[in-house]
């Protein structure tokens, strides 16, 4: 096959970073919802029917939504599979607790209403409470390592070998931080969900939660991006590196520098709209939660999912996942990525299927467009939540 | 016995691949037969289908949600436990894994909760559209998942790349349309189809038995007993085995499978039964059927089925050879550029790189296989023989049960034609105590394919000893412990839901006159 040679390797892998973004934002913003709203249940919800509209507000989409986190998973196995395979391995015990936490989730939406009972439905709204708050600060938790470097090296084999990196010590300081931001981040987003697709008390709930969630969220952000400029070192690569060249990250040589994070943004200004959307959005979500609008916030809180998440990646250009302990084996966009033929393959996959995807699930939403209606529920005892 | 991080990392994924698989064959096979009532409900307008096809729903809800929550650690551990093995094939691996997210998953999930919440928001004929999406994408995602398997038992369409140290994909094409990967599909998806059968076969008979739900009950087993025929016959007539002479690997396999030591002349017999011993490297008080093996197997009377010690010497050569491209390797990359290889390395490589994972098969021995003594190539070639046992009876276990199936399916699809599927009590109560045997011979299949696999994660590629991440034991035991517990925890509750669900029965059906449905939900049917 020569066709794939019509788009040349390196723009391949500029291609595929992007869509990397794509499918990480893609997960924030559609399954963060539902996390958000897991996050909120305990405090925006008090009865038992008050719980049920929480969770059937998200009942019919979060399957489809975690999806996005499942083909996150093949689609950088199948782009970027030294970087799937150094950060699933380097993050073990990480990893374990977020599947551990994302199990107890569709079983905890599927199972708490088939039966009565207070200590059953109790018990599963803590399991829907941990499923959204774990997954969503152990990721925040490992975005903020990864920006400070992960101790890995590779071997001449390109065996991947870890030095430390147990769950304890990724929780440092700034990873916290990181971690804490993406807490807030997805609970601002469920709160605007929520407010979309509820009314009453929960709603009312549900957008003061959202409010403070939007202003921490800002104040996080900015946090992280003042203490990343005085307090962390960034990378560079040393070496000339061929950017068409083989996936080889043992090809060039790269060292630890004060201030590389902040590099593109100096050659580039133009990349500085990432962090600005992602204050702009989350002060819009805040000021029309304050107004009490109702379909605009969420939109606002994706703008600044959207905003954040961009931000990291643009920081990070070209590196995906420095090494803290070696940093020639740190992985970049131009030596880590998948053969110029499965880029190519995966691309035209990509673009048949993404359209069809958007298609159908648009058209759920349009379906399923209203308010959860609590009637509704307490008629439909064998299918609702 | 000291368990190692090879050891745990394959106990972890066979305890979680097994335990997924405890759920996806219902999955497959039920989104297939809610599909086909709720056709039958839209043609006649007959509400008993919909009623069918909601408590039918139910169950499958409660077990959809368990394969939906397990299926995230499967996409996820070949990067936690088996990083090498997801750097050296993920360039061609990773992609059929993406794909089924993007055809399959994407599919399936998004309509599934059209099918739970839709019924008063779409039409009739909408409504369908989304059960149908659900069980074509529970479909395609065993396609997807199985040229993924397939690939690993077969691995077409790819090369080593010594600049990369990993392989990649040559031809894409090739790997698609992989026949291990086809014969796998139509086989496991029939093993789906039988499941979902006789699982509705047997909840319909109970309710016979207890003179509730005849209605119900009996247009179920109507239903079930005749797409059961129709998978069992699939189930067995098309099985695994077409894809069984292939490869190397997959002879060895077939070989290990009938405890087929040395090599018989064209048609082989077929070991009914009998004790392999691996050891003695013979099979004791062996019950033997003439002919029938080779006619299973090559479908002639004429081709020879290799034996294993056949098999174990040819390994040798091959480990001989990989040797050679082992050493040619290490002098490419030595070179440096691509100008600077003697052609005679480049030769070396070129004829003997095929061979190169059984090279790696020696590294259990020596760290550098160019200093492997005779005897430990020796070795090395008799560790291509999968255990020859655990093969023999879980093979013979799988395949007596699909000739149960086929049977059971039959008597009821006759009794179904005859109008007297409740005469008969003893058949009944067969059918009830039938509901577990499918997923026995689900899950032995699984074990043949699998531990027949062995050595290999990819055939003739990667040896699975090579494959895994540097983690600690001590690691992995605590996520395999963590998971055990949690998985525990889970089927007793979802046994105890289901239980309670079928107990329960399916609700009455809603007049739709008498209904009092909200305005804004009217308008929109």
């Amino acid at each position: 096959m020569v066709l794939h040679t019509l788009i040349d390797y390196d723009t391949l892998r500029v291609i595929w970073w992007l869509l990397l973004g794509v499918l990480l934002i893609g997960f924030a913003v559609m399954d963060g919802f539902d996390l958000g709203t897991d996050i909120l249940l305990p405090f925006v919800a008090r009865t038992d029917l008050e719980r049920r509209i929480v969770i059937n507000s998200v009942g019919p989409v979060w399957e489809g939504n975690q999806v996005w986190l499942i083909l996150g998973g093949g689609a950088i196995f199948a782009a970027w599979p030294q970087l799937y395979a150094v950060s699933f391995s380097g993050f073990y015990l990480a990893m374990f607790a977020i599947l551990f936490a994302l199990i107890l989730r569709p079983v905890g939406f599927k199972y708490r209403s088939k039966r009565e009972g207070r200590l059953w439905r109790g018990a599963w709204d803590w399991a829907l409470f941990i499923g959204g708050l774990v997954p969503a600060l152990v990721m925040g938790v490992a975005v903020g390592n990864v920006l400070q470097g992960v101790p890995f090296h590779l071997n001449n084999d390109l065996r991947i070998f870890y030095d430390g990196s147990t769950l304890f010590e990724l929780l440092n300081p700034y990873g916290l931080l990181a971690g804490l931001l993406s807490v807030a981040m997805l609970t601002m987003h469920g709160a605007g969900w929520l407010v979309l697709k509820t009314d009453g008390l929960v709603a009312e709930r549900a957008r003061r939660f959202g409010a403070v969630a939007a202003l921490v969220t800002v104040l996080l952000f900015v946090l992280g991006g003042v203490w990343l400029f005085l307090g962390i070192s960034g990378y560079r690569i040393t070496s000339v590196i061929p950017v068409a060249g083989p996936s080889n990250p043992l090809g060039k040589t790269a060292e630890v520098a004060v201030g590389a994070w902040f590099a593109n943004y100096a050659a580039h200004p133009w990349m500085l709209a990432g962090p600005v959307l992602g204050i702009v959005g989350a002060l819009a979500a805040f000021a029309l939660l304050w107004a009490r609008k109702e379909v605009t916030p969420v939109l606002a809180s994706a703008v600044s999912i959207f905003g954040i998440i961009s931000t990291v990646g643009l920081t990070m250009f070209p590196f995906i996942l420095p090494s803290s302990v070696d940093p020639k084996s740190s992985l970049t966009v131009w030596d880590s990525s998948s053969s110029h033929l499965t880029l190519f393959i995966m691309l035209v996959s990509v673009g048949i299927f993404v359209p069809i995807i958007v298609a159908y699930t648009s058209w759920v939403y349009r379906v399923l467009w209203g308010k959860v209606d609590a009637r509704e529920i307490q008629k439909d005892n064998s299918h609702a939540y | 016995m000291e368990l190692d991080v090879v050891d745990l990392s394959r106990l972890q994924f066979a305890m979680t691949a097994l335990y997924h698989f405890l759920f996806v064959p219902l999955t497959l096979g039920l989104s297939v037969l809610l599909a086909i009532m709720e056709t039958v409900y839209v043609m006649t307008g007959r509400r008993v289908w919909r009623q069918m096809t909601k408590f039918w729903g139910v169950l499958f809800g409660i077990n959809f949600v368990l394969g939906v929550a397990t299926g995230l650690v499967m996409e996820f551990q070949f990067g936690m436990n088996w990083s090498y093995y997801s750097h050296y094939v993920g360039d061609i691996f990773g992609a059929p894994l993406a794909l089924e997210g993007l055809m399959a998953f994407f599919l399936e999930a998004t309509f599934v909760g059209l099918f739970f919440f839709g019924w008063d928001k779409l039409s009739k004929v909408g409504h369908l559209i989304a059960t149908w999406a659900v069980a074509a994408g529970s479909n395609f995602s065993a396609l997807w998942i199985l040229v993924a398997n397939g690939w690993m038992q077969n691995p077409v369409g790819s090369a080593f790349n010594p600049q990369t140290m990993r392989m990649e994909v040559t031809d894409f094409f090739a790997v698609v349309t992989n026949p291990v990967a086809q014969a796998k599909f139509v086989h496991t998806v029939s093993a789906g189809y039988v499941t979902a059968s006789i699982f509705v076969l047997g909840v319909s008979a109970w309710y016979l038995l207890k003179g509730r739900h005849i209605e119900i009950a009996k247009r179920s087993m109507t239903v079930a007993a005749s797409f059961g025929l129709a998978a069992s016959l699939s189930v067995v007539v098309l099985g695994d085995e077409s894809g069984y002479l292939t490869t190397e690997h997959q002879q060895m396999k077939l070989a290990a499978i009938e405890a087929m030591w040395e090599t018989e002349p064209a048609p082989a017999a077929f070991t009914v039964f009998g004790f392999p011993s691996e050891q003695d490297r013979e099979t004791h008080f062996a019950v033997r059927i003439p002919w029938a093996l080779g006619l299973i197997a090559t479908r002639s009377l004429d081709t020879v089925v290799p034996g294993i010690e056949q098999l174990v010497n040819h390994a040798e050569e091959r480990i001989k050879s990989g040797i050679i491209a082992f050493d040619a390797l290490q002098k490419i990359r030595a070179a440096g550029s691509t100008a600077a290889i003697p052609p005679a390395v480049k030769d070396a490589f070129e004829d003997n790189g095929t061979d190169l994972g059984y090279a790696l098969l020696l590294k259990r021995y020596v760290d550098d296989p160019r200093t492997a003594t005779p005897e430990q190539i020796k070795a090395a070639a008799w560790d291509t023989v999968p255990s020859v046992p655990t093969l023999f009876w879980a093979f013979r276990i799988m395949v007596g049960l699909g000739f149960f199936f086929i049977v059971l399916t039959a008597v009821f699809f006759f009794l179904s034609a005859r109008r007297t599927l409740d005469r008969y009590r003893p058949l009944l109560w067969l059918a009830v105590l039938a509901i577990p045997l499918p997923w026995i011979a689900a899950e032995m299949g699984w074990v043949v394919a699998e531990i027949g696999r062995q050595p290999w994660i990819i055939e003739g590629v990667l040896p699975t000893a090579a494959a895994v991440s540097s983690l600690g034991a001590a690691t992995v035991l605590t996520t395999i412990v963590g998971f055990a517990a949690l998985y525990t925890v889970l089927i007793i509750i979802e046994m105890t839901l289901m239980i309670r669900a079928i107990a329960k029965g399916p609700e009455p059906d809603e007049d739709p006159e008498a209904n009092l449905i909200p305005a804004h939900l009217v308008a929109a049917e």
